[in-house]
């Protein structure tokens, strides 16, 4: 490697200089003070339903709902969608105002910025408060790993995964989830109301 | 304070002769098939391999507290809770030294999967695929798949029964397998970077109770080959793990697609 070939002088010069870099990127990080175990110390680029890259934090500030799925995925991802409305629809108006819906998906290759569009459009999903985003292939793991969810790829293109809907408060700290699909967990529920107040 | 010692450490690591004290080479592995635990699909558990290259031995305590000097952010106590549990590199002394518990030689373990991830992407690598991995762990000094000989699932089974029970040992201290690996089975387990692929657990665990709803998509995996007992212990417990999560036996080691240039 062409680190071995420089003189020991120049290398520590070098190392030094990094080091000093890293220091002051890491302070101005602290100055947001994000909590230890928010989830948005993940710093990711993602592409939205527009085609606009957008950072995973785009709604910090605000309670959001975050799950993983696939647009093309026959059964079940559907299904999640409108369990995330019905459990919008035991909201007042108020409290749905203020909270944010982030879908990220697992298949990247095939739900293109157009796929994911046409998937809100199809499910008639309020483009202000709720973003469809396809993240780069090589973070998929790190961002399934953040929200304990599991998946694999099946031979004939679709996956198997984890239906787990996640509730972030206003710093990225994940406050509740759940896997009932289909129906109103009534704790999870309780749990976003808490949020919004 | 910290700041200092890291640097002097630096410097005289890259005065030293860095090559020969952590060269942990990568090895080729050619394309094959293989006939895997976790079939892809439920009649036809042969599965295919793409040529790889993967690190000789797990990464050592050495080769990591070198990554961690070079990325502070990585260090115990700076690297955030949503990455690491609190158990991170807890074996060594301080956050950049190792000290008498952590020889420089045993491979690193309370490491999490996000920390392994990012030690390999700093190598420009990445984690082998439990595919990966499962290919490799089948070699024994001979051949490419020894499962079949019951006398070399004995060996690997007698590891398991006794792990934990003293310290871990060094690197190299084992045999070669055909390919040029060591410790793949002996020393410690290691993370796999598709270890959230293992829906196992609550299909097998919860008998009779499997929560179809939590799976969208086809049908759940099948463990095949239930003879192959310790492959499948570490599916059980990979299964379980966090990627936050460390563990006293749980190290790794970096894999990367044949073709890379240095």
């Amino acid at each position: 490697m062409n680190r071995q070939i420089l003189n020991a002088p120049t290398m520590i010069l070098v190392t030094m200089m990094l080091s000093i870099a890293q220091i002051s990127i890491a302070r101005a990080g602290d100055d947001q003070v994000l909590p230890p175990d928010s989830v948005y110390h993940l710093q990711l680029g993602v592409e939205d339903q527009n085609g606009d890259l957008i950072q995973l934090d785009r709604y910090k500030g605000q309670p959001v709902l975050v799950t993983m799925f696939y647009a093309s995925c026959p059964h079940v991802c559907p299904m999640l969608i409108s369990t995330i409305k019905i459990l919008e629809s035991e909201l007042t108006e108020e409290e749905r105002d203020q909270l944010r819906v982030m879908t990220i998906s697992i298949d990247p290759e095939r739900d293109t910025a157009e796929k994911l569009l046409q998937t809100m459009t199809d499910h008639s999903i309020d483009a202000h408060r709720w973003s469809m985003v396809r993240p780069d292939h090589g973070d998929l793991r790190m961002i399934a790993g953040v929200f304990g969810i599991k998946y694999k790829k099946l031979p004939g293109g679709e996956f198997n995964h984890t239906t787990r809907i996640i509730l972030l408060d206003r710093d990225g700290i994940q406050l509740a989830n759940t896997e009932q699909i289909g129906r109103v967990d009534a704790n999870f529920l309780e749990a976003v109301k808490t949020s919004l107040r | 304070m910290h700041l200092i010692i890291a640097l002097l450490a630096l410097a005289l690591l890259s005065a030293g002769d860095i090559r020969s004290s952590f060269a942990n080479e990568f090895v080729p592995i050619p394309t094959g098939e293989f006939r895997s635990v976790i079939p892809e699909e439920e009649d036809d558990n042969l599965v295919a391999v793409v040529a790889f290259e993967i690190q000789e031995t797990p990464v050592t305590n050495a080769e990591f507290l070198r990554f961690v000097l070079h990325n502070p952010q990585w260090q115990r106590g700076n690297a955030v809770a949503l990455f690491v549990d609190d158990q991170y590199l807890s074996t060594w002394a301080n956050p950049i030294s190792l000290g008498p518990e952590s020889d420089q030689k045993q491979p690193v373990t309370q490491v999490s999967w996000f920390a392994a991830n990012a030690y390999c992407g700093w190598q420009e690598a990445r984690l082998p695929t439990w595919y990966e991995w499962e290919y490799v762990a089948a070699a024994n000094e001979e051949l490419a798949d020894a499962r079949a000989l019951p006398e070399w699932r004995q060996s690997i089974l007698s590891w398991y029964s006794q792990s934990g029970s003293d310290g871990i040992g060094e690197v190299r201290r084992g045999p070669k397998n055909h390919y040029r690996n060591y410790d793949i089975h002996g020393l410690v387990w290691e993370w796999v970077d598709d270890f959230s692929a293992f829906l196992v657990s609550a299909d097998n665990r919860e008998q009779g109770g499997a929560d179809e709803l939590q799976f969208c998509g086809a049908g759940a995996i099948t463990m095949e080959q239930k003879e192959n007992y310790a492959v499948l212990m570490r599916v059980a417990m990979l299964s379980a793990l966090e990627a936050r999560y460390t563990t006293r036996n749980l190290g790794f080691r970096c894999a990367r697609d044949t073709g890379y240039q240095q």
